[in-house]
């Protein structure tokens, strides 16, 4: 016996850390027949530390003041060493987290893995769902965009239809609106809320262990042939499901960032102003679709919250003795059904109560709405009761060692054919303006980088034309050097500039900003702002291809698409201009740019659509000058996360020849 | 004994499976992963591309009359820069290192032809505290330098530990001679690009 084997002993004689270990993750008997679904399950795991661990360390830079939260994340992105890849891992990890527990919870309510002797685990699952939706819906309100306050707005709003309604929205906000108290308190549960959650998780494995996984044929295990140890069996397989789920994550962080964020959110927190259009992020919206299919405020607030927490029920709400839907021909229809009816909820969700569905034949959003919210309920209080008790069972297989026969083949068909049907269906935001015309960009597509030469000719319609109004406060003089200036000539550029500076006597004196400055723009404040425009606001234009649906293609038809003359119908006030992109098509700004405006360095003379190119693809850059790193970085990530898969993937196939 | 030794293989010689090499390899890959994947983490902590930025600190030296000094910060630390008189200078240098706790000429510690210019960081080598003597109301100490409060060490007129309970002399920050008016912190050469 060497010596580590020695102290092992010794610890384990009076801290059965290591046999715990052996006992729960080695050798801890699994059902041999697991499918892939099953791997959801430790990918939830996998999801959460990563959630936990990003969290903590975003933390270190975070700021919850609502004077500088929204700038706190920017710098984030912006300054702290790979803060942007941070972020983007969690909050694109929050939508990973969701898809991944809602396949797991869909599983479950397929192979009926909630009966006896599973209830408490399935209950335990449904307190986890619970406590992740708090988490991710407080630390959604943490960037204070304007989704963000008015997210947080509506939805503790939800609690004054309760008894005392009133007083229990005061004490959530802290204040009489959604401010600063709300974001404080909302930061400090949102840390500790996860931590609630890994307590959760450690009784939802005790229940799991007690009894050990249901499996997809949903029959117990009667010989030791029926099971194979965890490891290496499953160890391996869920790390085979890991590399594929660590490249989808990936695609998303570092191609495709914003795919599930809303634009509006790159707007800094506006109480005056709600955003025409407030959704919630996409994992809330069927309950958000039925929250409005009634018209009842109580009663639609009953109704959402009642479709989370009918889920608590199931385990006796299904009455049939079979649990695999494998066996229960009808069952497996309906389940799908109600898989579809989930997804037309969110879409139902996704879009305005007015909208109407023209490829319906003029369906109404809030008839839709209404008649899959009524479904909804419809599977759980009539269908889930009644089919268990009249449906006709298959016969079940003696064990699991039993081959059974069934057609995986058309099955397989089967779950094709409604992926099919759920990506056509799945929400596309609809917008009635006016489509955009598409232009291509230097940025834009996977390889895309930034034109150097636009870039710098993009900056200096900047300094020119926009900086009159505009300012760019997220962006120093001394990032200019990714458009390729050195250190001297941003020392030249930043010179131009002036900071008020105090000086020893407390005077305010103006000189000539460094290269650590930022971009202010020329108005001391809101107020000096709006005077000078008449009454609108400039807004910053750091983040502006980010903060617009549409992005570079919405900006640049805005800048082109002015019109001298509008259409009879429309109304133009007074010191107003019109374009149709502008939604209302009326806009303070007057057309920026015309022939002529400016001279490049050649010489040349640019057109307007050259010019407003230029300054889009500049204005890009402003908003997101991690692209460059992000993509190259993401390609790395990409073809490691490819390599890890296919030899896990042999790994896995040798490692399983043996389990017969 | 060596190494070798210790480690003879064993007995029963197991032919190397593909399995174990696919064992391994995908054991070095994801080791690798776990590595690649922390340490953007880790470098998150590091100083953040803003704070490197204004890790230098420009000063001007004509505003600063003989026989005074004024207190900067770089890096957040009190930087003291101090335009000595001609009799501080030679009473520097004319210690011998014999006398010091911390043997360094006075030579050692200026820029060779700026020897007026004293430029230290202000913070006591014992326990962080800050001396006093850097305004002209303050004590300087029987060493005329700086005296801290904390635990009463004293510093001369070149910075150096003239009494502990400080063992070590007032360190000297980064810094270059932009001309002879203004020096740069934080920097030992201007760079020319
Ligand atoms: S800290 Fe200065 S003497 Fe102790």
């Amino acid at each position: 016996m060497d010596k580590l084997t020695r102290v092992v002993r010794w610890i384990d004689y009076r801290l059965p850390f290591f046999s715990f270990i052996d006992h729960e993750l080695r050798e801890y008997p699994t059902p041999k027949n697991l499918n892939y679904w099953w791997n959801f399950g430790s990918l939830a795991g996998i999801t959460l530390v990563v959630m936990i661990v990003s969290g903590i360390f975003l933390a270190m830079h975070y700021e919850p003041n609502t004077k500088s939260a929204f700038d706190s994340v920017e710098y984030i992105m912006r300054n702290v060493n790979y803060g942007w890849l941070m972020r983007y891992l969690h909050a694109n990890g929050a939508t990973m987290f969701f898809i991944v527990v809602y396949i797991h919870m869909f599983r479950g309510l397929y192979y009926g893995s909630y009966k006896a002797p599973r209830e408490l685990l399935w209950m335990l699952g449904v307190i986890i769902l619970l406590l992740m939706m708090a988490t991710a819906f407080m630390g959604y309100v943490l960037p204070w965009g304007q989704m963000s306050y008015w997210g947080a707005t509506v939805i503790t709003n939800l609690f004054s239809v309760f008894p005392f309604g009133e007083s229990i929205v005061q004490w959530l906000w802290g204040g009489f609106s959604v401010d600063n108290p709300t974001l404080n308190r909302f930061f400090a549960l949102h840390y500790l809320f996860p931590f609630l959650i890994v307590g959760v998780i450690v009784l939802h494995l005790v229940a799991l262990h007690q009894h050990g996984s249901n499996n997809p044929l949903g029959i117990e295990r009667k010989e030791p042939r029926d099971s194979i140890p965890f490891h290496p069996y499953y160890t391996v397989k869920d790390l085979f499901g890991l590399g594929i789920f660590g490249f989808v994550w990936a695609y998303f962080v570092f191609f495709n960032p914003n795919f599930f964020g809303e634009p509006d959110n790159y707007i800094p927190a506006n109480p005056l102003v709600t955003p025409p259009h407030i959704v919630p992020e996409w994992y809330f919206l069927p309950f958000y679709a039925i929250l409005r299919s009634i018209p009842n405020k109580l009663f639609g607030v009953i109704a959402m919250f009642g479709a989370v927490f009918i889920l608590f029920f199931i385990p006796w709400l299904d009455t049939s003795k079979v649990r695999s839907a494998t066996f229960r021909p009808i069952y497996k229809w309906v389940f799908w059904g109600f898989v579809v009816d989930c997804f037309i909820l969110g879409c139902v969700g996704a879009h305005s109560p007015d909208y109407i569905y023209t490829n319906l034949g003029g369906l109404s959003n809030q008839t839709l709405g209404q008649l899959t919210t009524f479904l909804y309920f419809l599977f759980f209080l009539l269908v889930l009761p009644i089919l268990g008790i009249y449906e006709k069972i298959k016969s079940l297989p003696k064990s699991l060692s039993e081959p059974v026969l069934q057609h995986k083949s058309h099955d397989k068909l089967k779950s094709l054919f409604i992926l099919f049907f759920l990506g056509n269906v799945s929400p596309v935001y609809g917008t009635d303006s006016l489509p955009l015309p598409r232009e291509s960009w230097s940025f834009q597509g996977p390889f895309g980088t930034y034109d150097r030469t636009a870039l710098q000719h993009g900056f200096q319609i900047y300094q020119q034309v926009c900086a009159a109004c505009h300012g760019l406060k997220h962006v120093r003089f001394r990032d200019l050097a990714a458009l390729g200036y050195n250190a001297e000539e941003i020392k030249a550029i930043a010179a131009e500039y002036k900071v008020d500076v105090i000086d020893d006597e407390g005077q305010t004196v103006q000189k000539p900003a460094l290269a650590i400055d930022v971009l202010s723009g020329p108005y001391k404040n809101e107020q000096a702002a709006r005077a000078a425009n008449n009454g609108a606001l400039p807004p910053d234009l750091s983040l502006i291809t980010k903060a617009r649906v549409g992005g570079p293609d919405y900006i640049y038809a805005l800048l082109t698409g002015y019109e001298t003359t509008p259409p009879k119908e429309v109304q133009i006030a007074e010191g107003m201009h019109y374009n149709p992109y502008f939604p209302g098509g009326q806009i303070a700004m007057t057309p920026p740019l015309s022939e002529g405006i400016v001279t490049y360095g050649d010489g040349s003379q640019p057109s307007l659509n050259q010019m407003a190119k230029d300054v889009v693809t500049f204005l890009a850059w402003a908003a997101e000058p991690e692209l460059e790193e992000r993509k190259k970085v993401g390609y790395n990530v990409l073809i490691y996360f490819i390599v890890f898969t296919i030899l896990l993937y042999f790994l896995m196939k040798k490692i399983w020849t043996k389990v017969k | 004994m060596t190494k070798t030794e210790l480690n003879q293989p064993s007995s029963k010689k197991r032919q190397p499976t593909r399995r174990d090499f696919l064992l391994l390899t995908a054991s070095a890959v994801g080791t690798l992963g776990v590595g690649y994947f922390a340490w953007p983490f880790i470098d998150s902590m590091n100083p953040a591309a803003d704070i490197l930025a204004q890790s230098t600190v420009d000063v001007d030296l004509s505003l600063i009359p003989a026989g005074q000094a004024i207190t900067v910060i770089w890096r957040g630390k009190p930087i003291f820069v101090r335009h000595r008189t001609p009799k501080e200078i030679k009473a520097a240098e004319q210690v011998p290192l014999s006398e010091l706790i911390d043997p360094e000429t006075d030579q050692e510690r200026v820029k060779k032809g700026h020897d007026e210019w004293l430029i230290v960081i202000g913070i006591c080598t014992h326990l962080g505290c800050i001396p006093t003597g850097n305004k002209p109301t303050q004590d300087r100490g029987k060493y005329g330098g700086w005296a801290c409060p904390c635990h009463g060490s004293l510093y001369d007129t070149s910075g150096r530990v003239r009494r502990g309970p400080a063992p070590a002399n007032l360190g000297i920050p980064p810094y270059v001679f932009l001309n002879p008016t203004h020096i740069r912190l934080g920097v030992n050469e201007v760079s020319h690009g």
